[in-house]
């Protein structure tokens, strides 16, 4: 399908480039009704990969790319169940989302998540698992999870080992703060900084210099340069899955659905 | 070096040019959360452009807590 619009997100391919927005209130969280168009696009790769060279991954809330997985959703979908029947729906949702995540990060085009504003857990692991991330100078990245007493659930552990040295892996892990733009850049998480606003523009003139270049050529190297750790990836899965079980996190979901604070990142 | 009375002005001066308010309507000691009336985004927005300003990263946690301008400034002042 060349084009796509849902209620999450949409697509449009043109000239050797789809590019993929998301734009889902308020900022993009990941919960079911996301998901559900995320497998749909990635479905589409099959008939998009022979005549598309690279796909733009970018947001049309402003609050940013998107601020991880829709926490409410998890919250509510999770307390409405008995404590036993919780974990088999959360490992569904985390198996649906690793398989979207494996199929961006393998894609045999080059994938660019264009960055502006929040950029959190699922959010930032969405980022992750693009070629490229270009950020606009105010954006943000953070893996807020061990605020909740969880870790990162949609790949960004392996994802982030993969990529950047770990002492920065660490930092970011342990405190769960935000960093800006600037510093992502200098640890090479981010790609290329651009000036406010203008990340999109930037990341479609990145764009029109790759697909110059031969296609398969351009596979191999991306096969090469980023093997994707499945098995840390699945092992990811049962960690998640693990700390998800302790009555702590149904808590401390509870508590950041229910603050009513300027600042509900903050432990 | 800055000393700390320039750095709680620069952090004056770019709170009320970002949120657009008449120059010298913000003092050290006002709460930036009442004051500006602003959300946790914009609150991550005004510390990208205070870290930008100063050259400086400002991890979340050191803020944990403050909401007035003057000690913002005094936790920007030790990472300078």
């Amino acid at each position: 399908m060349k084009s796509f619009t849902g209620k999450a997100l949409r697509w449009q391919w043109r000239d050797g480039i789809v590019e993929m927005t998301l734009d889902h209130e308020p900022a993009n969280e990941i919960g079911t009704a996301m998901l559900a168009e995320l497998q749909q696009f990635v479905a589409s790769f099959g008939e998009l990969a022979p005549k598309t060279h690279v796909c733009i991954i970018a947001s049309a809330q402003k609050a940013g790319f998107s601020a991880g997985a829709d926490l409410r959703e998890l919250y509510h979908g999770a307390a409405a169940l008995p404590e036993k029947e919780r974990l088999p729906g959360v490992r569904d949702f985390l198996e649906r989302i690793h398989a979207v995540l494996n199929a961006i990060d393998a894609a045999p085009f080059v994938t660019i998540a264009a960055v502006h504003g929040v950029c959190f857990g699922g959010g930032l692991e969405l980022a992750l698992a693009c070629d490229m991330i270009i950020a606009d100078k105010m954006a943000r990245f953070a893996f807020p999870e061990l605020r909740l007493g969880l870790i990162p659930g949609f790949g960004g552990i392996p994802r982030l080992k993969r990529d950047l040295g770990n002492a920065f892996v660490r930092d970011l892990l342990f405190t769960g703060r935000t960093v800006n733009a600037t510093r992502a850049q200098a640890v090479s998480l981010v790609a290329q900084l651009a000036g406010e606003g203008e990340a999109l523009r930037i990341a479609r003139s990145t764009a029109a210099q790759i697909t110059k270049f031969d296609a398969a050529a351009r596979a191999t190297a991306k096969k090469f340069i980023k093997p994707i750790p499945h098995e840390e990836l699945r092992r990811e899965i049962d960690l998640f899955c693990e700390l998800f079980a302790r009555p702590a996190v149904m808590a401390a979901l509870k508590k950041f659905v229910e603050d009513a604070g300027p600042m509900p990142y903050l432990p | 070096m800055r000393t700390i009375e320039q750095t709680t002005q620069e952090v004056l001066d770019l709170a009320t040019k970002h949120f657009q308010l008449p120059a010298g309507s913000l003092a050290p000691e006002d709460d930036f959360f009442k004051k500006l009336g602003i959300d946790s985004l914009q609150t991550l927005e005004l510390l990208s452009r205070l870290e930008n300003h100063f050259a400086i990263e400002l991890p979340d946690y050191e803020v944990q807590g403050v909401s007035d301008f003057k000690t913002l400034a005094e936790r920007i002042q030790s990472r300078l």
